[in-house]
């Protein structure tokens, strides 16, 4: 298709702005001395340029879309409505607090919430997204020991099945790394987090349930280790949906945590964003808090700041907008609907596990939580299709592919998380397309590492997208 | 798969070849297989220390980023620029794809024959 560029002709405008009527008061030194290039184009040429764009992508609302970690779930569209109501839309961060008092109110409401569901004490909206608000945890966890005076503590636990961003941001915190291994059951190696964790650990990060889909049993015992050798415990809020309602991260020992709301509670993501990445804490380090925090006074909602904190991570709230949508998709679903959300969740991953275990071999048999990791190692050994080759092949049938080649430990991954918004009917029609693929993948094979024949853009050159990426409209003229 | 009889393996799925006192490392066939094609590589520099187990460097693929671990501890001589700029010579020719060259080695891991590795590489692989 062509770029909006392309669509450009000198001259031609639309009126959705209009002219200019405010002298242009900047000093002569100080303006361009070239036009901006910015396409110009009819309102016709930039809808039609959008609608073509729209046709080729993805979403939840096109279909089944099981990206495993990352909790597709459907987005309800009356969150988008209350997000959108002018209260909290017509308003500015540095109007006076008595003027913005809703918007206050519903901050308050959901940090009382999301910390109920979570069992932590206090809890900031500011961080922007999942990895933001593992910065954000783990400068918490910095700050705690340097108030006390714990200056050796340099060393953060991280599993070696753990999601990358979690070695990312503590080497970004400052910290250095220690991999755990993971015990063949897929849980955290007991005996090697016993010898790793000592005087100089800070912290160990772990998601539960796991990035194998699985509850760690020995959750009670990991944080006991961790705390005795006078580390803390972080909360990767990636897997929440599994357990939301039904056990807290609080209550399984951890100290900090953040959460996910454009994964676990239902705001757009992918694309769709902005993310938002609420970082809570047990009591103890809520003085380490970043940003202001609503408080409620006598007269009223007010900001406040930790005198302690570690600083702004964001400007202002962070984003609001998606803090709205995901407290409204709390409140629709009230106490019993979160946790009847985590149990479908659940129940849907096990049913298609169930119903593929005979064809497709699982990297972890037994009951599995929200997600489920295929290991198509012995596929490729004897068919040559590869778990990229299968992943390819579901965009011709019209659904998008699960997570592949993640978590690192299994060699050809691919990894499934239906999310509790997908019908029962649905699951069988992907269950049939899995089956179908797998049957092709024997037959067939070779056609497969052609696949998709269907889709706008076939095979895309990765290695050359990645060594030399082209990220800029190059212009003819000057 | 190949995996030549002249080289030592560990199973961290590095090679290593001893050149009098200096141990030149690379990643194995088998590694270079899993990882897909490569398309950046960091290496330390000359002078650096890598240490037995530890990172000296690391590899991305389309897939995902690795450690390089060091097979032994000591002092990096040399390490082979051309692969910063060429990261796929490794996928062409794993073998002749040096990584780093370590003198001054006051500590190695225990390595194992190329009959040895090839038997743990396929271990790996079946999962």
């Amino acid at each position: 298709m062509k770029l909006i560029f392309e669509r450009s002709k000198r001259g031609r405008g639309c009126s959705i702005l209009p002219e200019c009527d405010v002298p242009v008061v900047l000093p002569e030194g100080d303006r361009r001395e070239r036009e901006l290039h910015l396409p110009q184009v009819s309102e016709t040429d930039v809808s039609r340029h959008y609608t073509e764009l729209a046709k080729q992508t993805y979403g939840v609302n096109d279909g089944f879309y099981p990206l495993g970690s990352c909790t597709m779930k459907y987005n309800p569209k009356v969150d988008e409505e209350t997000a959108a109501l002018s209260g909290f839309t017509e308003i500015h961060p540095l109007q006076p607090v008595h003027t913005v008092q809703g918007s206050l109110a519903a901050l308050a409401k959901a940090e009382e919430l999301f910390c109920e569901v979570t069992g932590m004490d206090g809890m900031s909206f500011q961080p922007a997204a999942g990895a933001h608000g593992e910065f954000t945890g783990l400068l918490l966890i910095k700050a705690y020991h340097k108030s006390r005076g714990d200056l050796k503590r340099t060393k953060i636990l991280v599993p070696d099945s753990a999601h990358g961003t979690n070695p990312a941001s503590a080497s970004m915190v400052g910290f250095t790394i220690v991999n755990i291994p993971s015990a063949p059951d897929g849980g955290v190696d007991l005996k090697a987090l016993k010898q790793a964790a000592g005087e100089d650990t800070a912290g160990l990060m772990l998601t539960n349930p796991n990035t194998v889909g699985l509850f760690d049993r020995n959750i009670l015992e990991i944080t006991k280790i961790v705390h005795e050798s006078g580390g803390l415990c972080y909360y990767d809020g990636a897997n929440l949906n599994a357990v939301m309602g039904v056990a807290r991260p609080g209550d399984m020992g951890f100290d900090v945590i953040h959460l996910n709301l454009h994964k676990t509670f239902a705001a757009p993501h992918g694309g769709g964003g902005p993310g938002s990445g609420p970082c809570g804490c047990k009591d103890f380090l809520i003085p380490f808090l970043p940003g202001p925090r609503v408080k409620q006074a006598e007269d009223g909602y007010r900001m406040s700041r930790m005198e302690t904190s570690v600083g702004d991570v964001k400007a202002f709230y962070g984003n609001f907008a998606v803090v709205v949508k995901s407290l409204t998709y709390i409140l629709m679903l009230g106490k019993e609907g979160v946790a009847e959300a985590a149990c479908n969740a659940v129940l849907n991953a096990n049913y298609m596990m169930r119903k593929l275990e005979d064809l497709y071999e699982m990297a972890y048999p037994g009951t599995c939580m929200h997600e489920f990791v295929m290991d198509l190692g012995k596929l490729k050994h004897e068919t040559g299709v590869s778990a990229l080759d299968v992943a390819k092949t579901l965009l011709d049938y019209g659904i998008h592919p699960p997570t592949m080649y993640f978590p690192l430990i299994v060699h050809e991954a691919l990894m499934v998380e239906p999310t509790e918004t997908e019908s029962r009917e649905t699951l069988d029609t992907v269950i049939a397309i899995f089956r179908e693929v797998y049957r092709r993948a024997k037959e067939e094979g070779e056609k497969l590492h052609q696949s998709p024949v269907k889709a706008p853009i076939r095979r895309p050159d990765e290695v050359q997208a990645a060594r030399k990426p082209v990220i800029r409209y190059e212009f003819t003229e000057a | 798969m190949q995996y030549p009889a002249e080289l030592k393996y560990v199973k961290s799925h590095e090679w290593i070849r001893m050149e009098g006192d200096t141990a030149v490392i690379g990643i194995s066939d088998y590694a270079q297989d899993a990882l897909g094609d490569l398309v950046f590589v960091n290496l330390p520099e000359a002078g650096d220390s890598v240490t037995l187990g530890e990172a000296f460097g690391d590899v991305e693929s389309v897939k995902a980023v690795s450690d390089v671990i060091s097979p032994v501890t000591g002092v990096v001589k040399e390490i082979n620029e051309d692969l910063l700029e060429n990261p796929q010579r490794i996928n062409e020719a794993p073998y002749e794809a040096w990584f780093i060259k370590v003198g001054e080695i006051t500590e190695e891991e225990e390595y194992l024959t190329a009959e040895a590795y090839e038997a743990f590489a396929a271990e790996e692989a079946e999962g």
